[in-house]
C-alpha cells in the first residue's frame, strides 16, 4: 500500500459550525494538529464549511493544490456527507475520495469536558487522514424506478395520495384491509373547525377512487409480501374472500334484504355495536366498493351448511354470491410504496377509573361520533342507553394521552375534536355540556376561533384532569348520575360533578400490529411504535428505507388537514423518484474476490437482501450491485475472506483503527 | 394429602404479624391462623420481628422507617424463608417500599447495609413480600378453597373493600384500580357480592384520630355506598380499614344523623367460617358493630360453637 500512498495530498477542513462544535472542541488546534499528519497537503479551520464560500475554499484548493483526498470533520455525514461529495466532484475529484467526520453529534454536543473533547477531534481526524488514503475511486449505480406505486391503507391519507399519483398520470395499487375504504374520517359527522359535514368531503373522493383508470382498489386485502428494493418493489397482496364477487355484483342489496335473518342481530363493526347488522352486509351505505360481503361466523350456511341461501336466489342469474370463493393472491410490481396504514385509538378500558364498560353510559368519542350521525345508528338521536336524551354531558380530555401509565403523547386532535361533540352534543340535545381540560391546544388555522365560539355558546370548561367517573352518590341530587370527581385547578377545589352522560376523548395510538407492518416493510418505528420518518423536521415523509414513504397517522397523531398535506408530500416524493426515472445508489456494495471463493455459500444464505447468487458449477458466488445494501453480513460471514465491501475495505478500516489508536 | 399439597405444606409460609394484629386486628390474626390451619397450611410467626415503620414513622423519618423494614426482610432470610407473609396492608407497602428503595437508591441501599451491619445483619433484597390474599389466590387456587369448603353461607350480600395501601401504588395482590380476587374467592364459597365502586378509596386512615370531622366523613361514605348497594356486610383485608369502619360507628351516626349498624369482616373470617371454623376461633366474637347479624349468620347453624 505505502507505494502509492507517496503521491496522496489531502486536505483537511475543521468546521466551527458557529458555535456548535467551537464552544467544545478546540477547532484551531486540531487544525494544527492535521497539518502535522503525513500526506496532510494543507489544513484549515472555517466557521461554516458547508456555507457557499466554504465549498468554494475546498473546490479551489483541491484545483490550486492538486489534493486528491478531502477529510471534512464536521456534522453528521447524514446532513453534508452528498453537499462536500459534491463540492469534490465540481473540481474533478471523485466523490469518493471525501471521507466525512462527525466531530458534532458524536463529540461536541454530547460532551462537556473540552480539553477531552478536543483530543478526541485530533483522534478521529488521524483516524480519517489514514483511512482516505486508502479509499477507490467509485461510481454510483442508477437503479431504474419502476413508475406504479403501492399505497397500503385506504383512510384519507392513502385516498388522497393514491388520487395525486393517479392524477398525475400513474398506475396506483390501493390496498386497504377494511371491506370499505375512509377510514376513520368516513366515521365522522362533521370535522373541526368549520364544521362541514365529513361524509359531504370525503364521499365524492372515494368514488374519486373507485372510477378512476389508474387506480386498482383492492379492499378486504393485505400486503402479505415486499421483496426487491428502490424501484423495484415486487409486492404480493393476498385478497380475503368476501363471498361475494365484485366483479359480479351490481351493488343492489337485494341479498342483503333476502337473507334468512329477519332482524339483523350481529353488533356493528362499524357502529361499535351500537347497532346491528345481518351476516350478509355492507359496513356502510356509501361504503365503496359498493359490494355486500358474507361474516362467516355468523352467516348460517357457514356454520351449519343448510341454509336454504336466500341470498343467492336473491342474486339470481348475476350469481356473484360464491360461498366457495377462496383468497386470492395478487402479485405487482411497483416502484414505490406508500404507507398509510393509519392509527387506532385509545381502548377506554385500560383506564379503569373511567368506567367504561362498567358504567353503560360512558362512551368513547368515537361513539359519540356514530350517535351524533345523521346516518349512524340512531340517525343522529342522541340518546342514552335506555333511549332517554341526556340533560347533561361531560366530556373528558386527554384519556390515554399525556399520561404516565397510559400513553405519554398529545394526541394532538381530541381538544378540537371534543369541543366540537361539545358543539354538537349541545345543538342535538340543549345538554348542558362540560369540558374537563389538562391544556387546551388549539394550535391551528381557525381552532383558537372555534375554542372562542364554544366559550360564547356556555359550554362549561373545568380546567383538571378527571380523577374518576362513579355511580356512588352522597345525596339525592347525584341519584341515579355518574359521578365525576375532578380537582378544578382554576378555583382551586376538589368538585363533585354529577352527570347523565360521559364521554371519553379517546387518543391515537399505533395499531396492535404495527410492529409486523413495519418489518414487512422494513421500516423502523419510534419507541411509542409510530412509523418514524427520516428527519423530522427535513424528511417528514421518507423513511430509511429509499422508496418508501408515510402518510397520515401511521407516523404519529394528526388532523384530517395535516394527513392530507402529508399524503400530498407522500405523493409528491414519489413522482419525483418516478419523474426522475432512476435513483442513484450508494457505491457501498460488497464484491467477491473469485480467486478466493470457495462457492461454500454460506453467504447467499444469510444475505437478507437476496443479493447474492451461487453459480454452484463454478462454485462461485457473485453479488448484485444494485440488489446489495451494504450490511457487511457476508463479509464478516466469508469463511475465506473472499468478499470485500466497497468503502468498507479491510485496510481503509485497520488504518482507521490505527489512527484512533496511535498517541500523538 | 394429595402430592402438590405436600409441597406448599413442607414449605409452610414464615409470617409477620406486625403491631396491629397483636392489638385492635387480633380477630385478623386469629382468623389468619385459623384458616390457614384448616389449609393445611400453618404459619410460622417470624422471631424478634419489631415494628415496620409504616405510614407514620415513614412520613417523619424515611430513612429510619426504611431501616426498621430492612431488619424485618432480612429476618425473615436469616430464618431461612423466600417468602414473608404480611397480613397487615401498612406493612405489606412499609416492606414494599423499602425493598422497592434499596434497590432502587444506591444510597439507601448503601445506609441500609450499613447500619444492618452494625447490628451484625446482612440484606438479602430478594425476599418475596406476600399477602394472604394473593397467596390464597395464586399458591392454594380458587379449587382447592372450593373443595374444602363444608359450610354453606346462610348471610346476606357483602361489599368487598381493599383499602388504599394494598394494591397501590405496586401491583402483585390484585389489579390496581379494580382489584376483583377478595369477590372471586369469597364467591368460591357461595357468599354474594355486591358490586361496589369504592373498594380502594380511602379510610380515612389515623385522621380519625387526628382530624375525626375528615376521618369520619369518608367512613360514613363507605358505609353509605355499601348501604346504598345492598350490602348488609364489608369484607376487610386490612385492620385499620377495618378498625376505623367498625369502632366508629356510632359517632358517625352522630355526625351524619345516619344509624349504622354494618358487620365490618376480615375475609379471613368468612373464609374461616366457610372451611369449618369456629366462631372465637375465628375472633367473631370481637366484632364492635353489628354483632346482632353477625350472631344470626355465624351462630345459627352452628350449635356447637359457644358465643358471647
Amino acid at each position: 500500500m505505502s507505494e502509492h500512498k507517496s503521491d496522496i495530498r489531502t486536505g483537511v477542513y475543521v468546521c466551527h459550525c458557529g458555535t456548535n462544535i467551537a464552544s467544545v472542541v478546540d477547532v484551531r488546534e486540531a487544525a494544527r494538529h492535521a497539518a502535522s499528519l503525513p500526506g496532510v497537503e494543507i489544513s484549515r479551520e472555517y466557521k461554516y464549511l458547508c456555507s457557499e464560500p466554504g465549498q468554494a475554499l475546498i473546490r479551489q484548493d483541491i484545483l490550486e493544490r492538486g489534493l486528491n483526498r478531502i477529510v471534512v470533520a464536521a456534522c453528521s455525514p447524514h446532513l453534508h456527507e452528498e453537499t462536500f461529495r459534491t463540492a469534490a466532484a465540481a473540481a474533478q475529484l471523485n466523490p469518493f475520495h471525501v471521507q466525512m467526520i462527525n466531530i458534532r453529534e458524536h463529540n461536541s454536543w454530547v460532551h462537556e469536558d473540552k480539553a477531552r473533547a478536543s483530543r478526541k477531534a485530533e483522534k478521529l481526524i488521524r483516524a480519517a487522514v489514514r483511512r482516505v488514503a486508502h479509499h477507490k475511486p467509485l461510481e454510483r449505480v442508477r437503479v431504474p424506478i419502476n413508475p406504479a406505486v403501492l399505497v397500503v391503507g385506504g383512510g384519507i391519507a392513502g385516498i388522497h395520495a393514491a388520487l395525486t399519483v393517479a392524477n398525475a398520470g400513474r398506475q396506483v395499487y390501493l390496498v386497504e384491509r377494511e371491506p370499505s375504504i375512509g377510514g376513520h374520517m368516513a366515521m365522522f359527522d362533521k370535522t373541526f373547525p368549520t364544521l362541514d359535514c365529513a361524509a359531504c368531503i370525503l364521499t365524492p373522493k372515494m368514488s374519486a377512487v373507485k372510477a378512476h383508470p389508474n387506480i386498482k382498489l383492492w379492499t378486504h386485502s393485505d400486503v402479505t409480501d415486499v421483496q426487491g428494493y428502490v424501484g423495484n418493489y415486487r409486492v404480493k397482496v393476498t385478497r380475503w374472500p368476501r363471498m361475494v364477487r365484485e366483479e359480479l355484483c351490481s351493488g343492489c342489496l337485494e341479498c342483503v334484504a333476502a337473507c334468512v335473518f329477519k332482524e339483523a342481530k350481529v353488533p356493528d363493526e362499524f357502529n361499535f355495536g351500537l347497532s346491528k347488522r345481518k351476516p350478509i352486509y355492507i359496513p356502510f351505505p356509501q361504503a365503496v366498493p359498493q359490494v355486500p360481503l358474507i361474516d362467516m361466523e355468523n352467516c348460517i350456511q357457514f356454520r351449519t351448511g343448510k341454509c336454504k341461501k336466500a341470498c343467492a336466489q336473491a342474486c339470481g342469474d348475476r350469481k356473484a354470491i360464491d360461498f366457495q370463493q377462496g383468497e386470492e393472491i395478487k402479485e405487482v410490481d411497483v416502484g414505490t410504496i406508500i404507507v398509510a396504514t393509519g392509527s387506532k385509538t385509545f381502548d377506554a378500558e385500560r383506564a379503569a377509573y373511567y368506567g367504561y364498560g362498567t358504567y353503560p353510559n360512558v362512551y368513547t368519542s368515537l361513539e359519540i361520533e356514530r350517535l351524533v350521525n345523521a346516518c349512524g345508528p340512531t340517525a343522529g338521536r342522541v340518546v342514552l342507553r335506555n333511549g332517554e336524551t341526556p340533560k347533561s354531558v361531560a366530556i373528558i380530555h386527554c384519556v390515554g394521552s399525556r399520561d404516565e401509565n397510559t400513553n405519554r403523547w398529545c394526541s394532538r386532535v381530541c381538544c378540537m375534536y371534543s369541543l366540537k361533540l361539545a358543539h354538537l352534543l349541545k345543538e342535538h340535545t340543549g345538554a348542558e355540556v362540560f369540558n374537563f381540560y389538562i391544556d387546551m391546544r388549539t394550535p391551528g388555522k381557525g381552532f383558537e376561533e372555534f375554542y372562542q365560539k364554544l366559550l360564547n355558546e356556555g359550554v362549561h370548561f373545568v380546567r383538571g384532569r378527571v380523577a374518576e367517573v362513579t355511580e356512588w352518590a352522597l345525596d339525592q341530587s347525584e341519584e341515579g348520575k355518574l359521578v365525576l370527581r375532578v380537582e378544578d385547578t382554576l378555583l382551586g377545589l376538589v368538585r363533585r360533578i354529577p352527570v347523565d352522560m360521559v364521554v371519553l376523548s379517546v387518543g391515537m395510538e399505533p395499531h396492535a400490529d404495527a410492529s409486523e407492518v413495519r418489518r414487512l416493510f422494513n421500516i423502523t418505528c419510534s419507541s411509542e411504535g409510530f412509523f418514524l420518518e427520516r428527519h423530522p423536521k427535513l424528511a417528514p415523509v421518507n423513511t430509511f428505507t429509499d422508496g418508501i414513504f408515510l402518510a397520515g397517522s401511521c407516523q404519529g397523531p394528526k388532523d384530517i388537514p395535516d394527513t392530507v398535506a402529508q399524503a400530498g408530500a407522500a405523493a409528491a416524493e414519489a413522482l419525483a423518484l418516478i419523474g426522475a426515472g432512476y435513483m442513484e445508489q450508494e457505491p457501498n456494495a460488497a464484491y467477491v474476490v473469485e480467486d478466493h471463493c470457495s462457492g461454500c455459500g454460506a453467504c447467499s444464505a444469510l444475505c437478507p437482501y437476496s443479493a447474492i447468487t451461487l453459480d454452484a458449477g463454478a462454485r462461485r458466488s457473485s453479488i448484485h450491485p444494485v440488489l446489495c445494501k451494504g450490511c457487511g453480513t457476508c463479509v464478516a460471514a466469508c469463511p475465506s475472506g473472499a468478499i470485500r465491501q466497497n468503502l468498507f475495505e479491510d485496510e481503509q478500516i485497520f488504518e482507521e483503527i490505527t489512527g484512533v489508536l496511535t498517541h500523538g | 394429602m394429595k402430592a402438590d399439597d405436600s409441597g406448599l405444606a413442607a414449605r409452610g409460609y414464615l409470617y409477620y404479624p406486625g403491631c396491629s394484629l397483636r392489638a385492635t386486628g387480633v380477630a385478623y390474626e386469629e382468623s389468619l391462623l385459623t384458616l390457614f390451619r384448616l389449609l393445611g397450611l400453618p404459619l410460622r410467626e417470624l422471631e424478634d420481628w419489631n415494628c415496620c415503620g409504616a405510614t407514620s414513622y415513614m412520613s417523619i423519618d424515611e430513612g429510619a422507617a426504611a431501616l426498621l423494614s430492612a431488619r424485618v426482610l432480612s429476618l425473615a432470610r436469616q430464618q431461612g424463608a423466600e417468602d414473608l407473609l404480611a397480613p397487615c396492608s401498612a406493612c405489606y407497602l412499609a416492606l414494599r417500599k423499602t425493598q422497592d428503595s434499596v434497590h432502587r437508591y444506591p444510597r439507601v441501599q448503601q445506609e441500609v447495609e450499613e447500619s444492618l451491619a452494625r447490628a451484625g445483619l446482612t440484606l438479602l433484597n430478594s425476599t418475596r413480600i406476600r399477602h394472604p390474599l394473593e397467596v390464597l389466590y395464586t399458591d392454594v387456587g380458587l379449587p382447592a378453597i372450593h373443595t374444602k369448603t363444608v359450610r354453606r353461607w346462610r348471610g346476606g350480600q357483602v361489599a368487598c373493600y381493599y383499602g388504599c395501601q394494598l394494591v397501590r401504588p405496586y401491583e402483585g395482590v390484585d389489579k390496581a384500580q379494580n382489584p376483583t380476587r377478595m369477590e372471586e374467592l369469597l364467591q368460591q364459597v357461595g357468599v354474594p357480592v355486591v358490586d361496589y365502586a369504592l373498594k380502594t378509596k380511602c379510610c380515612g386512615g389515623s385522621l380519625t384520630g387526628t382530624l375525626s370531622e375528615v376521618g369520619l366523613r369518608l367512613n360514613y361514605i363507605l358505609l353509605k355506598e355499601a348501604a346504598r348497594k345492598g350490602a348488609e356486610a364489608i369484607v376487610t383485608v386490612c385492620p385499620l380499614c377495618q378498625f376505623n369502619l367498625d369502632a366508629y360507628q356510632r359517632d358517625i351516626r352522630q355526625q351524619s344523623g345516619e344509624r349504622f349498624d354494618i358487620p365490618i369482616l376480615y375475609f379471613t373470617q368468612v373464609l374461616g367460617w366457610a372451611l369449618g371454623g369456629g366462631v372465637r376461633e375465628l375472633g367473631l366474637h370481637r366484632a364492635v358493630s353489628g354483632r346482632n347479624l353477625i350472631k344470626r349468620w355465624f351462630q345459627a347453624h352452628e350449635p356447637v360453637e359457644a358465643y358471647v
